[in-house]
């Protein structure tokens, strides 16, 4: 693993956040959401922030934009020093003059982050329009000059494009371009490859850091993902509960952790090496799909465009008390395959056998009593639960359709409630009352109260918290021991997939290019896109766990 | 794009001939004899047999469908059975008036609304937004009738600014016009603001909390900007909704605020149709407006491509 080594002890200071302390406004006795955060980033820097949500990355991104929420969140204390001047004390329009000129800031989800009815070069060009008095040729020039040097293919084209037209990636490079193109001393990154694939991040990621070689900028980088942070950080900072707990460059920071919590968050970080391998165990398979095909758009009144196969030719079977993973980026068909399975959306061609029933073709009402076998863990907890609903009202719902008294469903629920380790009392409270990671636990317990044969897990980590997800991976794995459930875990993250699955599934462009154990799919890939997932998988050499680099065998 | 207009152009037709249908059946399958209803109590055989002969009433159903759709391509509505005149000549008397008025009182609204929504939702849970919103729930309740009195009585008879009653037409003195047009105007704009400002304040809330707003104050653009051409054209679709339904309704039925301001609009012309059951201008009529309701949807639709270029059905 090469880390980062530059001397900064020379560069100036660009920004200097003093004892910075930010409350809920009018609320002067609950804790601070951000309490005394000092932080320093000198000319050309890269510092990450991480900490898991709630750790208060974001505040301090944002007041130093001046974008608190308006009468939610209000700075009370401290300094934020750029160019000898105190953010904290200027007036609107003044720190309107700082933002986009002296500090810009990219968001995490290119997807919303852009206005959605104007065209993109107009986005950039507003900038101009607000911060210089150029003329319309010079403006346009700048812009296409800035969308050059984020490597957009076809300037003209996409600057005349609306957001929904380009990808994920193009528009993330938007936002840099608009970010960059008044060259301001400071850059603030909160996420920005998040929501990305892995090899589009991989792009992001040298793009920032060859702008910032270019041009000198320091970055302020906030993320939850450690591999992010071996990649590219020179200086770390800790945050928890609103307070930064240590500090460190890079190196010393992930070999040397000081504080109990910086150890406890590496060592959740889940690794590269795939699970020890489990013998397979004897059996017809629970959950067998074979020349599974979905085309969409190929009938219509106004045929208006030629199909898209979203999935084609997919063959696997999973047997009693096992785990395969379909892994691929967004597009690659793996959700499309899962919610054909599920009968979510009917496949346009194949079979798909559930607990020894065909389920592939049958109609709505026949299915109904088979759809026990299977169910499903969405990636969302926060909106896949019923908000109205009590856990306890969300966990009986399915077996009172299957017929189960309401008095046995109920004791059943509770029961299911201390399997999953949530307290029994929890039945009786709604969805709000509970974090990510209890949510989804109530989640995977409303999926195992029907008993199913197979349990589908949609991205179901995808949207924890690296040690919340630990804690959930370890879950799955209890329950499956415990009621030999096979699981379908569909993810897009190599590492999770090396945590819990016996056999991994590769899909791009809506085919499988790769079906093999887990060992092998992540020690010795055979297909090339395999290979580009694998390497694009950021600080892949380093163990976090053990804090050292990966002992190869 | 041109696809997609013509699509819903299309989309038009079986609407408009299924009220086709409909008012050639209203006069047909009205209970009783409609001849006898037309002649009155007073009528002769001989005279009933007239009406009905006139009317096409003795020939089979399908064929007077085909005579009656015939007419109506020619721009035929029939002849109004109480003044002997036709029935297009009558509506084309009486409809520049309603939308004269329906226009002015559209403008009305949207000049007053559109800002005051905008400023609700900017300054959302604050006192402006609390002035916005009672005054909105206010102009619900209020009845028009009571409004338009309570107008004449300030503007008319206290301040003497504007005429009572009446109605001249744009085309032969402006200046008249308004100060005709304006009393009934804003009477009917009460409400339509009262529902546009609500509207856009809620559409606007939304819209304010999405993650490019942040990003347009994050490139230091100035509020102004941020609200009206990051935010409210964002914003635009439910309330381009909300205006064109309130257009198409004051179009069809604005029969109070003309008999208070004395106007000669469609809307006293349906209502003097209804009670001397002139069956051939309330057909009239019914088609009239079904048409301008199909047309000013397919307006709003298309209006919507305008605002937001992902709707490309």
């Amino acid at each position: 693993m090469k880390f980062k080594t530059r001397n900064f002890d020379d560069a100036p200071n660009v920004l200097e956040i003093e004892e910075l302390t930010v409350r809920l406004a009018g609320n002067e006795t609950a804790a601070p959401v951000l309490d005394h955060v000092s932080l320093k980033i000198r000319q050309g820097e890269t510092v990450c922030l991480v900490g898991e949500s709630g750790s208060g990355k974001s505040v301090t991104s944002l007041s130093v934009m001046g974008l608190l929420p308006k009468g939610a969140l209000v700075a009370t204390g401290g300094r934020i020093g750029l160019e000898g001047k105190n953010l904290l004390d200027l007036g609107p329009q003044a720190m309107r003059d700082m933002r986009a000129q002296k500090i810009s800031m990219i968001f995490q989800e290119p997807m919303t982050a852009l206005n959605p009815v104007i065209r993109v070069g107009d986005q950039i060009e507003e900038v101009l329009n607000t911060h210089t008095r150029l003329s319309a040729k010079e403006k346009k020039a700048r812009v296409l000059d800035i969308m050059n040097q984020v490597h957009l293919p076809d300037v003209e084209r996409i600057y005349r494009s609306y957001p929904h037209q380009l990808s994920g990636g193009q528009r993330q490079r938007i936002m840099i371009a608009m970010a960059l193109i008044l060259e301001p001393q400071l850059l603030i990154a909160d996420e920005p490859t998040t929501a990305l694939d892995v090899t589009t991040q991989q792009q992001i990621l040298t793009l920032i850091a060859e702008l910032q070689e270019k041009h000198g900028t320091a970055v302020l980088f906030i993320t939850h993902d450690m591999g992010v942070v071996a990649e590219i950080a020179d200086t770390v900072h800790v945050m928890k509960l609103g307070k930064i707990v240590e500090q460190a460059p890079v190196e010393q920071l992930l070999r040397h952790p000081q504080e109990e919590y910086t150890r406890e968050l590496l060592q959740a970080v889940p690794s590269l090496t795939p699970r020890a391998a489990r013998d397979a165990p004897g059996g017809e398979a629970v959950l067998s799909v074979s020349g599974l095909q979905k085309v969409y758009g190929a009938h219509g009144v106004f045929k208006r465009s030629e199909p898209t196969k979203a999935a084609t030719d997919v063959n696997f079977a999973i047997p009693r008390g096992r785990t395969l993973g379909i892994v691929g980026e967004s597009g690659s068909g793996k959700s499309t395959v899962a919610r054909c399975i599920m009968r979510l959306i009917d496949p346009t061609e194949g079979e798909i056998r559930v607990a020894d029933h065909e389920i592939a073709t049958l109609s709505r009402r026949a299915l109904q009593p088979l759809r026990r076998h299977i169910q499903i863990v969405f990636q969302d907890p926060f909106r896949s639960l019923n908000p109205r609903w009590t856990i306890g009202r969300s966990l009986v719902e399915g077996p009172l359709n299957m017929g189960t008294e309401r008095k046995a469903a109920l004791s059943r629920a509770r029961e299911l409630l201390k399997l999953v380790g949530l307290p029994d009392d929890a039945i009786d409270r709604y969805p709000h009352q509970f974090s990510g990671g209890q949510r989804q636990r109530v989640a995977i317990a409303r999926a195992i109260a029907m008993e199913p044969d197979v349990l589908v897990a949609d991205e179901a980590v995808s949207a924890l918290d690296v040690s919340v997800q630990a804690q959930v991976l370890d879950l799955l794995d209890e329950l499956q021991q415990k009621l030999g459930i096979a699981i379908l875990f569909i993810t897009h993250d190599l590492r999770v997939a090396a945590q819990i699955c016996d056999e991994v599934v590769v899909m791009q462009h809506g085919r499988v290019v790769e079906h093999d154990s887990a060992a092998n799919v992540l020690s010795a890939p055979r297909h090339a896109y395999t290979r580009a997932l694998i390497e694009a998988a950021p600080g892949r050499q380093w163990d976090f766990a053990n804090f050292r680099e990966l002992q190869t065998v | 794009m041109l696809g997609y207009i013509l699509r819903r152009v299309l989309a038009v037709i079986p609407v408009m001939v299924i009220v086709a249908i409909f008012v050639f059946l209203l006069l047909r399958l009205t209970p009783g004899d409609p001849a006898a209803i037309i002649a009155g109590d007073m009528a002769t055989p001989e005279q009933l047999e007239r009406i009905r002969t006139s009317l096409g009433l003795s020939d089979p159903l399908h064929e007077q469908f085909i005579t009656w759709v015939g007419l109506l391509m020619q721009g035929e509505l029939g002849t109004s059975l109480i003044s002997s005149t036709p029935v297009t000549q009558m509506i084309g008397q009486r409809i520049w008036p309603t939308v004269n008025i329906a226009v002015l009182t559209i403008l009305l609204s949207v000049l007053i609304a559109v800002p005051m929504g905008v400023l609700a939702a900017w300054r959302h849970r604050t006192w402006v937004d609390y002035a916005v919103m009672t005054f909105s729930v206010l102009g619900f309740s209020i009845p028009v009738f009571v409004i338009g009195y309570i107008f004449i009585k300030i503007f008319s008879i206290e301040l003497r600014w504007f005429p009572v009653q009446g109605y001249v037409a744009p085309t032969e003195d402006f200046g008249k016009f308004l100060s005709r047009a304006i009393l009934p105007c804003l009477t009917l704009a009460t409400i339509y603001v009262a529902l546009i400002a609500r509207m856009t304040r809620a559409s606007m809330l939304e819209v304010l909390g999405e993650d490019y707003i942040r990003t347009a104050r994050a490139k230091g653009v100035k509020e102004t900007v941020v609200l009206f051409r990051h935010a409210l054209s964002n914003a635009a679709v439910p309330i381009m909704t909300i205006i064109g339904t309130g257009f198409a309704l004051l179009i069809g039925g604005v029969v109070v605020t003309e008999s208070v301001f004395n106007i000669p609009g469609i809307g006293r012309l349906t209502v003097d149709a209804i009670l001397a059951r002139d069956y051939p201008v309330i057909q009239g009529m019914i088609l009239l407006t079904s048409g301008l309701y199909v047309l000013i949807n397919l307006l709003i639709d298309l209006s919507y491509t305008f605002f937001d270029p992902r709707i490309r059905y």
